[in-house]
């Protein structure tokens, strides 16, 4: 091979791999909507490869035969729409493995339909309310982490309640508290609208919080973490028994015969 | 007030044994100080899931489904070889429940799944097997499937007629033909709710699952629940494995029907991987639903009694969750959801009952004077 031939190798197995880099990323950003946690986080996807002409292909698994069909395709569409907005993706595939609507969902996939299109008569209408759902689910989530964080710093329920979008991007917080901050202003927007003059904390319905329930509206609320924590306990135990999560993507018997990746490069 | 409903004012009195002396068990445990609890499995299954009863690929995940919930959630020492998980026999049953096990009476609660093995999973005349050799111990529930029409109305009817069926454990997302499931709010629903209220079949033990048609909807919803316990007012619904993956509507819906209960079975197993985790639900359980509406279940062969009483009986709720939820898991309510809840539901006279099992000779096996736990 010419030295020419070799860089232009080098080059494009670099780019190749910053392209799948790239794709890892933006996965990162899609969640699970009943668990609210990211499905590379979750170990539900195995494989992310970018092919010369900049197609993707993905693959993802979830921890049973018999998780609901509608979450499996909310993940898998919500996957598509994350990764076909990077401008240099061509194509993007996604399949489903060990699933029992596997055959019927990765037809709908690779032909572009819709949830409804996919399934027909086993469903009456669009993914819509069901997202909405998960979406003000994850946004009370979120907000009882951050209103229990700012209550336990200090900040009285007279305050919290009264802080517009502005003043809460703008709180002294530590390294916890921004992290809370930040996932709670990503969901926010489900509730109602992000003017910053707008109030941060209002509840399910838009409406603002009152400083003298505070503590009961809390209470209400909490139920809805500690569903989405066991259940995701359940899920990730359920998923490392099933696919021997020690040894992710290949069988253990050739894991060992397996080399780096790093030692194809000629 | 509804034979199965709370009545937190009830005493206590008389239900715990004090028999310090050692004068005879009348109970499979007993605490350190010599208190005697009457334990009511409310789940246990005598399954066949073994490979020759398999009818398709269905019935090889289910079962392996299963496995993966005794696999991942049991203490290293408690797991299973999966060929034993697939099919065991009655005396390993009987063992694992009233002899190694602290259960002093069992609800057997079949699961039909006639659509991935032969002989069906788990049905009321496999378990009856049981009930048959073992009276007193075990309590035998019944299944409808409102699909079944008719027909299926005529065989509830002899169903009950011939085991004396108190209780039915309903299986909303199970597969029939081209149907992935029904809801209990149906039309159809409903003729057998009234066929059961009309037979004394008083305790509706459901299960919520995955699969129900529409697909587009929430897989899980437990709103049928609140429709049917507002219609009938009589009958018990008890949801088993508390709602999850619901826990948040479940008990928004416990809360405002008085007819609602919580079954344990898969929440009572994260006491030993996840402690935190189920300290959370417990608590959430016992400010929402109550001390008197929540059921023990091992949910038997995924786990068994031994490992999850210990730990349920040496478990206390942390400080800092019940400083935020005010809920404490005193003696009392283990208690009473070990056993009295069910006793309350089922019409069982615990110390009647603790009678007629030491009459067979069923706590002949305990040492006088060992204390549990052992």
């Amino acid at each position: 091979m010419s030295d020419h031939a070799e860089q232009n190798e080098q080059m494009r197995s670099r780019q190749s791999r910053d392209r799948e880099a790239e794709i890892w990323a933006c996965l990162q950003g899609v969640t699970d909507p009943e668990l609210d946690e990211s499905v590379t986080e979750l170990n539900f996807v195995t494989k992310a490869d970018v092919d010369p002409e900049n197609r993707v292909h993905i693959e993802f698994r979830l921890p049973t035969y018999w998780c609901a069909a509608n979450f499996s395709f909310l993940m898998a569409d919500d996957m598509r729409c994350a990764v076909s907005a990077l401008d240099w993706v061509k194509d993007v595939s996604i399949v489903l493995g060990e699933h029992m609507y596997a055959d019927k969902i990765n037809a709908g996939l690779a032909m572009g339909l819709s949830f409804q299109e996919t399934f027909g008569t086993e469903a009456d209408g669009s993914l819509d309310d069901l997202r909405q759902t998960f979406l003000v689910k994850a946004f009370q989530r979120r907000q009882v982490a951050l209103l229990n964080h700012l209550l336990g710093v200090g900040h009285s329920p007279e305050t919290i309640v009264s802080l517009t979008l502005v003043e809460l991007g703008c709180l002294p917080v530590d390294d916890d508290g921004e992290k809370l901050v930040r996932r709670y202003l990503e969901r926010r927007a489900v509730v109602g609208s992000l003017r910053t003059d707008m109030l941060a904390f209002v509840d399910a319905a838009g409406v603002r919080l009152k400083a003298g329930n505070l503590s009961a509206y809390i209470s209400g609320l909490r139920r809805v973490g500690v569903n989405a924590e066991f259940n995701s306990a359940l899920c990730r135990g359920l998923l490392s028994v099933r696919f021997d999560l020690e040894t992710p993507f290949v069988p253990k018997s050739k894991a060992s015969s397996k080399l780096p990746d790093t030692q194809h490069v000629p | 007030m509804g034979a199965g409903q709370a009545n937190p004012a009830a005493p206590l009195a008389g239900l715990i044994t004090l028999n310090p002396s050692g004068s005879g068990r009348n109970a499979m445990y007993r605490t350190a100080k010599g208190e005697e609890i009457f334990v009511i499995d409310g789940h246990t299954h005598f399954w066949d899931g073994s490979p020759a009863n398999q009818k398709n690929i269905h019935g090889k995940q289910f079962i392996e489904c299963f496995y993966a919930y005794h696999s991942n959630l049991s203490p290293p020492s408690e797991k299973w070889e999966k060929d034993k998980f697939e099919k065991y026999d009655a005396k390993t049953m009987f063992d694992d429940l009233f002899v190694t096990g602290y259960d002093d009476m069992a609800i057997l609660q079949p699961t039909y799944l006639t659509d991935f093995y032969k002989n069906g999973f788990n049905t009321t005349e496999r378990n009856s097997a049981m009930k048959k050799n073992h009276p007193d111990r075990f309590i035998l529930n019944g299944a409808f499937d409102p699909r079944d029409g008719t027909k299926g109305l005529e065989d509830l009817h002899a169903l009950s007629e011939k085991h004396k069926l108190k209780g039915v454990k309903l299986y909303t997302a199970e597969w029939r033909g081209e149907s992935k499931g029904y809801k209990l709010s149906d039309k159809a629903s409903y003729k057998y709710l009234e066929a059961a209220q009309k037979l004394g079949i008083k305790n509706i033990h459901v299960h919520k699952g995955p699969t129900i048609i529409p697909l587009n909807r929430d897989a899980f919803d437990v709103a049928d629940i609140d429709d049917v316990a507002t219609s009938f007012q009589d009958l018990n619904f008890i949801v088993e494995h508390c709602g999850l993956p619901r826990l948040d509507d479940f008990c928004w819906i416990a809360t405002q029907e008085t007819n609602v209960y919580a079954g344990l079975a898969v929440a009572l197993p994260f006491i030993h991987l996840r402690p935190g985790y189920f300290a959370h639900v417990i608590s959430e359980l016992l400010f929402w639903v109550g001390p008197d509406k929540i059921l023990y279940g091992s949910d038997y062969a995924i786990w068994t009694p031994k490992w999850l009483i210990d730990k349920f009986m040496a478990f206390e709720i942390p400080a800092d969750v019940t400083k935020e939820t005010g809920s404490v898991l005193s003696m009392e309510t283990k208690i009473k959801i070990l056993g009295l809840n069910a006793a309350r539901l089922y019409g069982i006279d615990v110390e009647a009952q603790k009678k007629k099992i030491r009459a067979g000779g069923g706590y002949a096996h305990l040492p006088e004077a060992v204390h549990a736990p052992r």
